[in-house]
């Protein structure tokens, strides 16, 4: 027992008096180091969790995918085909090996910039267009924006615009999951620029608190559209935080393939069986604009923009490795990308004839049945129609 | 002194029990007016702290058309309050609220609750007092301070199997929850394409109160009406307390649950069988001729003590609680409408953009041909809820006033 006189016994336990007034520094001597095991040239340094040559082929495979399908849909946008889109490009890694460090009942709860997940879970070329052209074929019933994807059945939330609206619902889902007794975690996505949202703080505490088996994965990728991270936060980084709130945490190289799938296998496995939340930054760079309304050359550099698109591009890097276990060639990385290609062009062009959803869908499922009051303004609405067809649009069928 | 409510007194009571099959209760649930119903109306009187006319010594005939209907799920047993051989039993409104959510937690594991100081210190206003020891800390949630956040989590939880019901301390605090009400709770499932519901309740005390504080005396439901995607409701009496709560939590759509500072306290006797209300059903509180009153929560009360001075004075207002603020109950409103031609809305929200401001552009739009005279809407001011008691008391509806606007009303 301590004698009281050393220390304050202080609802929520006790601690030590000192006599020495010190003031903890607002930023650490060091900065906390980023786990990686693979080298800028794809080389292993050392440890990494032993990945076979099936999984890591198919990492590959969906990051070169979701590459493609980003500049693909990217030109499609600037054709003017669709109206909106958001590119991943730069943090394929991210999506992907952590989706590929998951059980499918892990539920994702996404921010935006992480297609990756659904598309390493199954959702097809052809979902991702009905998406991005809103049509009969889209699983949202042509009512969110493109890049707005959700699948139930891939247990992946839909996506809301919302910056950081989605950190309180993975702590709900990982507290209904608790509940359950079941064996998987919920799984949250955010930006650098996302954890200065309320919603951050009060979701990391949450998670602690009720000790909900969530992880926080964090894309600090640099920029939020146009504001640094020095203009966003003065901590290290978002790590930091972590031990704040009670929340155990990692430091990730981004663009790593094989740490990020060490590290989200490892943080999954603490999550669930010791039920707390586990925070992982990753660190990596946006090398897109923002999204499809952004020209990020006007804020940054057009040299620090190439530098992470080339030299540091995560997929690059992956390959090196696979190619040298002989377990890809250039030839397979022709067909592949020629293959994804093709059936992207080819999903576009479906979408884009696709007819669109009926009108009926812009009322239905505001609640579980039509009330009368929705069935009223779409009579009118549909009287409008009649009688100026003109100004309704050809491919909206009634 | 409690609030009483009975039921209905000697004859006409027998004669009801009589042809009621208890096991049929849509027989009570027609809106017949009994011919030999004297005027008569629920003399409310409370506890200290809803200051009524207390002239009256017992409680007379409660609502004579008091509809007892099914919600989406189950079918429920209900047998009328009559006075006669006094079934069910009486209770506060807090604890009809209990009740109303600890029948839901037994029937259904999914059902949980979230809020601040929920679990062992039962809740604000002990609405969930004793809850957490029955069923444990984790389905009665103690949250940190972050409404947003909890509200949000509540959001989440319901998309992936639970039932939450998300208690705002006050209902003023959900203010800081609008971003999750709003673009998430009421927007996911329409914009998920139907994939995922999120059947939550959001409950809480608002209203003004006694000298609580501007903070602390908002009315949420002006401010919420809008979002699309939610329903609204607004319970007055420990019997459609419960039953509103029971209906919200089996609704796979977000309810949001309005109570009143004021009312948790008012006394009643429920049936003991189980019943539900109807999430979008108004209530006949007393009929009448004359005029169609239409209100609902605590200005109920001043509503019928208004009606008892003009009863006296010779008039037969028709008094309606709306109960659903989203969406209204046209088919009864306008039924009312139609019947007596003039209508007079009193509500506790500010004049500007309160849900008396929709109401009347609703019963215009539908409703103008059955009009004699313009719709009179009497709200609370456009101010900030002042604490000094006087001036309190003088920023909602009066009985005094609403006597007055009836006068004006029915010249």
């Amino acid at each position: 027992m301590w004698p009281s006189s050393q220390f304050l016994d202080f609802p929520g336990g006790k601690v030590a008096f000192t006599s020495e007034m010190r003031f903890i520094s607002e930023s650490p001597k060091e900065r906390i180091p980023c786990y990686r095991v693979l080298d800028d040239d794809g080389q292993l340094i050392e440890g990494g969790i032993n990945v076979g040559k099936e999984i890591a082929v198919k990492m590959y495979s969906d990051m070169a995918t979701l590459q493609t399908m980003d500049t693909i849909f990217y030109d499609a946008q600037r054709q003017g085909r669709i109206s909106f889109y958001l590119t991943t490009i730069g943090e394929e890694a991210i999506n992907i090996a952590s989706a590929a460090a998951l059980t499918i009942d892990d539920f994702v709860v996404p921010q935006y910039r992480e297609p990756g997940v659904l598309l390493w879970r199954g959702f097809t070329l052809e979902q991702f267009a009905n998406q991005c052209f809103s049509n009969r074929g889209d699983d949202c019933r042509g009512r969110q924006m493109p890049i707005h994807y959700g699948s139930k059945k891939l247990n992946y939330l839909t996506v809301a615009s919302t910056i950081a609206s989605q950190l309180p619902h993975a702590v709900g889902v990982a507290y209904s999951l608790k509940m359950d007794g079941k064996d998987a975690c919920a799984v949250t996505y955010f930006g650098d620029g996302g954890s200065s949202e309320g919603d951050f703080h009060a979701a990391l505490n949450f998670a602690a608190v009720t000790e909900a088996p969530v992880l926080f994965i964090c894309r600090n990728n640099g920029w939020a559209i146009s504001t640094p991270t020095s203009d966003q936060f003065r901590s290290d980084g978002i790590v930091v935080r972590g031990e704040a709130y009670g929340v155990r945490s990692i430091r990730v190289d981004g663009n790593d393939t094989l740490a990020l799938y060490s590290a989200v296998r490892a943080a999954r496995e603490m999550a669930i069986c010791e039920q707390r939340p586990i925070l992982i930054e990753a660190m990596t760079y946006r090398v897109g604009h923002h999204s499809t309304s952004d020209d990020s050359t006007k804020y940054r550099p057009v040299d620090e923009i190439e530098l992470w698109r080339s030299a540091r591009d995560p997929i690059t890097r992956f390959r090196k490795w696979i190619e040298s276990n002989g377990w890809w060639s250039s030839e397979a990385e022709s067909e592949l990308r020629s293959n994804v290609r093709k059936q992207l062009l080819d999903a576009i062009q479906v979408a884009e004839r696709t007819e669109k959803p009926p009108l009926v869908d812009m009322f239905t499922d505001v609640y579980d049945a039509v009330p009368s009051n929705l069935s009223e303004q779409e009579k009118w609405l549909r009287e409008t129609i009649k009688i100026h067809p003109q100004d309704y649009p050809s491919d909206f069928p009634l | 002194m409690a609030t009483i409510f009975q039921g209905l007194r000697g004859g006409a009571a027998a004669a009801l029990t009589n042809s009621i099959d208890s096991k049929k209760l849509l027989s009570r649930s027609t809106r017949r007016s009994l011919s030999e119903r004297k005027v008569s109306f629920p003399v409310v009187r409370s506890d200290g702290s809803v200051n009524l006319n207390p002239g009256g010594s017992n409680a007379r005939a409660r609502r004579v058309d008091q509809l007892i209907t099914n919600a989406v799920a189950t079918k429920a047993d209900s047998s009328a309050a009559s006075s006669t051989s006094k079934p069910g039993h009486e209770l506060l409104l807090f604890e009809a609220l209990r009740e109303g959510l600890e029948e839901e937690m037994d029937r259904d594991p999914h059902v949980c609750v979230m809020g601040e100081d929920v679990g062992h210190y039962g809740g604000s206003y002990k609405v969930t007092r004793g809850l957490a020891d029955k069923y444990g800390d984790l389905r009665v949630l103690d949250t940190p301070i972050a409404e947003n956040s909890f509200t949000g989590m509540g959001i989440g939880a319901a998309m992936t199997g639970l039932r939450p019901i998300i208690e705002g301390m006050n209902m003023g605090f959900l203010l800081l929850a609008f971003n999750q009400i709003s673009n998430n709770c009421g927007m996911l499932h329409y914009t998920s394409g139907g994939q995922f519901t999120i059947p939550v309740v959001i409950r809480g005390p608002g209203g003004v109160g006694r000298q609580l504080g501007a903070e602390h005396s908002q009315r949420l439901e002006s401010y919420f009406q809008s979002i699309p995607g939610i329903q609204m409701v607004a319970c007055s009496t420990p019997y459609n307390a419960k039953g509103l709560m029971k209906a919200a939590i089996r609704s796979e759509n977000p309810v949001i649950l309005f109570e009143h500072v004021l009312l948790y306290n008012l006394k009643e006797r429920i049936p003991d069988e189980e019943y539900i209300c109807n999430l979008e059903e108004a209530e006949m509180v007393r009929p009448g001729e004359h005029v169609t009153i239409l209100t609902y929560s605590r200005m109920r009360y001043h509503v019928m003590q208004a009606a008892k001075t003009l009863v006296n004075k010779g008039y037969d207002p028709e008094v309606i609680d709306i109960r659903s603020l989203k969406p209204f109950d046209l088919h009864m409103i306008g039924n009312s409408v139609k019947k007596t031609h003039r209508v007079l809305i009193v509500e506790e929200c500010m004049r500007t953009g309160g849900i008396g401001a929709s109401l009347t552009a609703a019963i215009t739009e539908n409703f103008h041909d059955y009009l004699d005279a313009p719709i009179v809407c009497l709200s609370s001011q456009d101010v900030p809820t002042p604490y000094a008691g006087t001036l309190e008391e003088w920023t909602v509806v009066q009985p005094a006033q609403i006597v007055t606007a009836v006068e004006q009303l029915c010249q």
